[in-house]
């Protein structure tokens, strides 16, 4: 009870709300991070996983990728990529924590595109064709708003890791609510590390809840009715 | 780093090397513990699914959710209560199994065909029977898959516990980047993923040699 009081008595005070190490600041740049990593695994990721799927080649890449990205431990890759950053002058912070995330953001969104393109039913692609679609316009109208969900779910997933696991950066002296947590523990101050632990959780449960709209959301309306009872379920992703 | 430093000198390698094999093995032992206290419990949530099925809406949801709770961040939660314990460590990594254990347990004895398990049953095979000898053995090829991505999730895991002082490779880790010292970061960082890769190679095995059956369909 008097850890609870503590917490609220930590959250009460102005000055845990304003300035560089307050909640707001906090905030913000644990999203500017994730979300710059989350846009830079997708840009990596994405189009190599369509076009692969489309063309159904590489397919033992994208399925191994996914195997080895939930095969590297987060806080390895992190360290690993402190003396890589480091011999490269760009400091410490966010481009070790940008180096490292984007790795483990990529396995996800490339298995599920591959994955989610390559499972369109080929009866409906090769009606396309005979239709006499091109295969670009076979990509855009008719794989991808099938693929979609399946895409977003991706996506999803590779957001969630990268929000839980830009909190590590505060490891290696960068900014985000990770800092709380490592300087809570190295305080002892217990009321910060809860809160600052909370607010990520929040984060990434936040994080995880949007994009799930988002997938339902993106089910194309030809396919809401066959999808209605297939249920979205929590896929495992690299941590 | 400093300037000029080789990522690794093998001098305070060779020299630290029963510090490192201490790390490595409360690594493995953390792993262990996580992996086998997870099984013990998703094994009984899954015969409580089994027996009522409605349950595995609920039992997936509460798992995914722990699930959804970054590593630290649980760690953290924990720690005003159970302190930087072993048990703080523990109570998240087997939080972490349940949600794979149990879907993949559950997965492998529904995996198994209607009419194979009403044979077993019109041959006179009690509930305990059925589970013990058609369901849980044709099930081993999607339990065992479960527990090698539970193992490797949970390798990954335990080097984080490292931040909590619970020692194991991200002990390893953390000593180097305190001490600004890549030795130490760069073993810890390449063993713990070794040894994800090698526990995950030695599980595909297991599940070959114990259900030889499988082979004849996996590509």
């Amino acid at each position: 009870m008097d850890f609870v009081l503590a917490v609220i008595a930590w959250l009460a005070a102005p000055e845990h709300w304003t300035g560089s190490d307050g909640i707001p600041n906090r905030v913000a740049e644990h999203l500017l991070i994730s979300g710059l990593t989350a846009i830079a695994a997708v840009l990596l990721a994405l189009p190599i996983g369509v076009l692969f799927g489309h063309s159904g080649k590489g397919g033992f890449i994208a399925i191994n990728v996914a195997n080895l990205g939930r095969a590297m431990p987060s806080l390895a890759l992190l360290a690993l990529m402190l003396p890589i950053a480091l011999s490269l002058k760009l400091g410490l912070g966010f481009w070790p924590t940008f180096f490292a995330l984007v790795p483990l953001g990529i396995p996800p969104v490339l298995t599920n595109s591959y994955v989610a393109v390559r499972e369109v039913d080929r009866d409906v692609v090769e009606a396309a064709r005979g239709m006499g679609l091109r295969e670009g316009q076979v990509l855009r109208q008719v794989e991808l708003p099938i693929a979609a969900p399946l895409i977003i779910a991706g996506v999803r997933n590779s957001a969630v890791a990268i929000v839980a696991t830009a909190t590590l950066g505060a490891l290696v002296a960068g900014g985000g609510l990770g800092r709380y947590i490592v300087d809570g523990l190295a305080r002892q101050e217990y009321p910060r590390l809860f809160v600052g632990a909370l607010l990520v959780a929040v984060l990434s449960i936040i994080v995880e809840v949007a994009f799930s709209v988002f997938e339902r959301l993106a089910v194309s309306s030809g396919l809401r009715l066959a999808t209605a009872a297939t249920d979205v379920h929590i896929q495992e992703r690299p941590r | 780093m400093r300037p000029g430093e080789p990522l690794i000198l093998w001098d305070w390698t060779f020299s630290h090397l029963p510090d490192i094999a201490r790390r490595v093995e409360e690594h493995l032992v953390l792993t262990g513990i996580a992996i086998g206290l997870g099984f013990v419990i998703a094994f009984v949530l899954s015969l409580a699914i089994r027996q009522s099925p409605f349950l595995y809406a609920p039992v997936t949801w509460v798992t995914g959710v722990m699930y959804s709770i970054p590593s630290l961040a649980l760690f953290s939660l924990l720690i005003p209560f159970t302190g930087l314990s072993i048990t703080t460590a523990e109570i998240g990594l087997v939080s972490y199994t349940l949600l794979i254990l149990v879907r993949n347990i559950v997965g492998g004895i529904r995996s198994v065909p209607p009419e194979v398990r009403e044979s077993a049953i019109g041959m006179g095979y009690s509930q305990w029977q059925l589970l013990w000898r058609i369901e849980l053995p044709l099930g081993l090829a999607v339990i065992i898959a479960g527990v090698r991505v539970a193992v490797v999730t949970t390798i990954g895991l335990v080097t984080v516990t490292g931040v909590i002082g619970q020692g194991g490779l991200g002990a390893l880790i953390i000593q180097g980047i305190n001490q600004f010292f890549a030795t130490p970061l760069v073993i810890g960082a390449v063993l713990s993923i070794v040894l994800a890769i090698v526990l995950d190679g030695a599980l595909v095995f297991i599940q070959r040699r114990v259900t030889p059956w499988t082979r004849a369909t996996q590509s």
